[in-house]
């Protein structure tokens, strides 16, 4: 077992794997949306290129449900305030 | 020659780190390839192979594999769109409010 790292490593690597963290989510996220998005949008026989429409409808799906989720938050924040006021 | 020896068994601290980081990143970029191969398998196999028969025929191949392109410049549509839209919230939050 090779020599502990130093103090000024460990928060070096603990940044690092932070930040590898937060960028696995992302991408986490972008597996999950183009799974999704494929779904709703391509229904029709993959050709060889993307239609207008269905590179427009991928972008706006995304969009959309980051919006249904925001909008799914202040919802249920409202509900909420309701209850205890 | 001994000296030789013990640095190539024992590396240095900075040598070990950049290991770690290494190691960390591969493992990563694998996990992401294999989630990325498993779900065009699946997606794919959905589309261009409604009733499976006695081997891929060759209409069957080609769809296979112009859905593997269509997907995976459907995954770079949604991380340009997901990419944009973060940093565009980041934006948002960090600006005096209006």
């Amino acid at each position: 077992m090779a020599d502990k790292f130093d103090e000024a490593t460990q928060k070096e690597l603990a940044t690092f794997l932070e930040q590898e963290q937060a960028q696995a989510r992302v991408h986490s996220s972008i597996h999950q949306f183009t799974s999704m998005c494929w779904d709703k949008c391509i229904t029709g026989t993959p050709s060889t290129s993307f239609s207008r429409n269905e590179v427009n409808c991928i972008s706006n799906c995304v969009e959309r449900f980051l919006d249904t989720s925001l909008f799914m938050v202040k919802k249920i924040e409202e509900q909420r305030q309701q209850l205890n006021s | 020659m001994s000296d030789f020896l013990r640095s190539a068994s024992t590396p240095s601290a900075s040598e070990r780190k950049q290991q770690v980081m290494q190691n960390v990143r591969s493992e990563i970029m694998l996990a992401n390839a294999q989630e990325l191969l498993n779900k065009t398998n699946e997606k794919c196999f959905v589309k261009c192979v409604p009733k499976p028969s006695t081997s891929l025929s060759n209409s069957e191949q080609t769809c296979l594999s112009r859905c593997l392109d269509r997907y995976m410049e459907a995954f770079n549509i949604v991380s340009r769109t997901y990419i944009s839209r973060i940093s565009k919230e980041r934006l948002d939050a960090s600006a005096p409010l209006s």
